[in-house]
């Protein structure tokens, strides 16, 4: 009984990883590049939400709402003033250009909000679902952070194949000359690719802040190599891929806590990443791309 | 005499006679500065940690400006110098009295400890190229500094005792060396400003020789494009093990000077960040360009450090420099700008 505790508390963990990894993935297989700053937008989340319900005294939902508006606004303009220019340049220049954003928002928040630790409020829901009479308990929050999480995959699954920015994305993704040719507006596709990873960074950042209610200017960088390692772990560029290395990340890692060593966890988590690269080197769900002469 | 000026400023060695010519003339610039007047304590204390990340830079530099490959888990090899000589440096204390010599054993035993760890993480670099292979160094970081975080090392005189993730060494009368997240602690100091110059030199020596050798010329061919490379005959596989050994060994001897530079020491200093920062440099100074890699590392090292009278907005400013200059560097109208000059001057060079 507590395996099956400790597996779909990981399952939850693992939903947070993958809608985090999401965001990585959608901007990695559209702009090709590595979006460092997507950790800080999860924070940037954290806070809009602890204001909006805290400071402001909004209603949850309503909270929920600024927080993801906050979100998708800073992914745009991020978008928008830094990455932009640099569409040509090399992919090392953008790599420094989103960690300077990185640090930017970090310290910014630190001035703004302070460096001290902040209480995150319980605004989702309390109390827990008891089974086989007691035995097995689960928090409402697991399992609302776990329907969430196929919530937001079957949507996005359908809005990319059924849509006509989905088409277009797609599009983008596979030769962003041809798509110009006919006729998609390529910076519109990238900003609106920022916009849905952004505002899904907020969605995880309140998810993730009520699991662990604890609020800081450093908050999203851990979370935020965690979802990136999953989002290769499943092959990076893929959405089916996301998911499932967001789940099997959150699964093992959660594990490997409880029944190796806390300590040891991250160590395990990524000596597991580094077998699966070496069996299938492009992540479990990537395709091979061949590469003609 | 023109022999000698066309071995030294020839176009095949002027990168190499700036370089060490300006390490040299730095170095007795502060020597004299030194003796002459009291140079600040901030000043004095920042010139071992700029020797240590401008090796690390340039060791990076070989891998992600000549082989082409991306690798965010240098300061993984730099953490694994520096405990291996933070340990040899502590067993070594009785028997090596001479600081000098001390600081040579644990500085090479770092750098083959370190080389040694940058062969085995090899086997997937052959394997993996592009972002998988960035992720793979990265995760690389994390492991070695979560196993660092774990490790318990002391000494008495009934030997070594060493224990994982839970401490149990219990010592008579002995000395701790590797206590956990608390890393080392109380260790001897005996990094020094020359012994930094030294190494840096001797990695110039060793990056230069190698670029201009057979060796240097695969690995750059390899880079610029595999394929064409492979056809010609060149063992991709075995150039590119070379560039990274020889970088996570550069790297390990860094972090070496680095370990014996504090009385202590955590593992933590050594993550993700750091690998980030060493980055910074390389890509900042320019890739494959070694005089921009010591001159970008000095001056962002530097400049956190002068700017800490602003305090709490000094890191504000680091990221916004890096996004404008990353801005500025791209852009296409600067670049025309700059390519204007640099036509005037080759104009006049010509007359």
């Amino acid at each position: 009984m507590t395996f099956l505790t400790y597996l779909i508390s990981g399952l939850a963990l693992g939903s947070v990883y993958a809608i985090i990894a999401l965001g990585y993935t959608m901007v990695y297989g559209i702009a090709k590049m590595l979006n460092f700053a997507h950790g800080d937008i999860i924070m940037v989340g954290g806070y809009a939400a602890f204001f909006a319900f805290n400071k402001f005294g909004l209603s949850p939902v309503v909270s929920i709402l600024a927080s993801i508006l906050v979100c998708t606004l800073l992914g745009v303009i991020i978008e928008r003033l830094a990455y932009k220019p640099l569409r040509q340049a090399s992919s090392l220049s953008v790599l420094i250009t989103a960690i300077g954003v990185s640090y930017f928002l970090q310290n910014g928040s630190q001035l703004i909000f302070g460096s001290d630790t902040k209480i995150f409020p319980a605004m989702l829901m309390e109390g827990s679902l008891k089974l086989f009479d007691g035995r097995l308990m689960i928090s409402y929050l697991t399992l609302f952070t776990i329907f969430t999480c196929v919530v937001i995959m079957t949507v996005l699954t359908l809005f990319i194949n059924k849509t006509k920015i989905g088409k277009a994305m797609r599009a983008c993704a596979e030769d962003k000359g041809a798509a110009q040719l006919m006729g998609i507006n390529v910076d519109t596709t990238i900003s609106i690719t920022f916009a849905i990873g952004s505002g899904l960074a907020a969605v995880a950042a309140i998810l993730l802040c009520s699991t662990y209610p604890s609020l800081s200017p450093t908050l999203g960088s851990m979370p935020g190599i965690k979802a990136f390692t999953a989002a290769v772990f499943g092959g990076i560029g893929s959405i089916p891929g996301a998911l499932l290395g967001g789940l099997l990340l959150g699964i093992i890692e959660n594990l490997t806590k409880a029944y190796i060593s806390t300590q040891l966890s991250d160590a395990i988590v990524f000596t597991v990443l580094i077998i699966v690269l070496l069996i299938k080197p492009t992540g479990l769900l990537g395709k091979k791309e061949n590469v003609k002469v | 005499m023109k022999g000698i000026m066309n071995t030294l400023f020839g176009k095949k060695n002027r990168s190499r006679t700036i370089s060490f010519s300006l390490v040299i003339l730095v170095y007795i610039v502060i020597e004299i500065l030194m003796h002459a007047i009291r140079m600040p304590r901030l000043f004095t204390s920042l010139l071992v940690p700029v020797c240590c990340y401008i090796i690390v830079a340039l060791a990076l530099n070989l891998v992600v400006g000549f082989s082409g490959e991306l690798s965010l888990g240098h300061a993984g090899f730099m953490a694994i110098g520096a405990f291996t000589a933070v340990a040899v440096s502590g067993l070594s204390a009785s028997a090596v009295p001479n600081g000098m010599l001390r600081l040579f054993l644990s500085v090479v035993a770092g750098c083959i400890v370190s080389g040694l760890f940058g062969l085995l993480i090899s086997v997937p670099v052959l394997k993996l190229s592009g972002d998988y292979l960035a992720i793979v160094t990265l995760a690389f970081g994390q492991i070695i500094k979560s196993l660092i975080n774990n490790m318990f090392l002391g000494f008495d005189k009934n030997g070594l005792h060493f224990s994982f993730v839970t401490n149990e060494v219990s010592l008579e009368n002995g000395k701790m060396l590797l206590s956990g997240p608390m890393g080392a602690t109380d260790t001897a100091k005996i990094s020094n400003f020359t012994t930094g110059i030294i190494l840096i030199l001797i990695t110039l020596f060793i990056i230069y020789s190698l670029i201009n050798s057979k060796y240097g010329r695969t690995i750059m061919a390899a880079r610029d494009n595999r394929i064409a490379a492979e056809s010609i005959g060149v063992d991709i596989s075995r150039t590119k093990t070379l560039a990274f050994v020889i970088s996570a060994a550069l790297a390990g001897m860094a972090g070496a000077l680095y370990a014996l530079n504090y009385s202590t020491l955590q593992p933590s200093k050594f993550d993700f960040n750091t690998s980030i920062l060493i980055l910074v440099y390389v890509v900042f100074g320019g890739l494959g360009n070694i005089n921009g890699t010591i001159i970008s590392t000095t001056l962002l090292y530097v400049l956190p450090e002068m700017l800490r009278s602003l305090q709490d907005y000094r890191m504000l400013i680091y990221a916004v420099v890096l996004i404008v200059v990353m801005q500025l560097t791209n852009s296409s109208r600067i670049r025309r700008f700059a390519d204007r000059i640099t036509d005037l001057f080759r104009k006049k060079g010509e007359e």
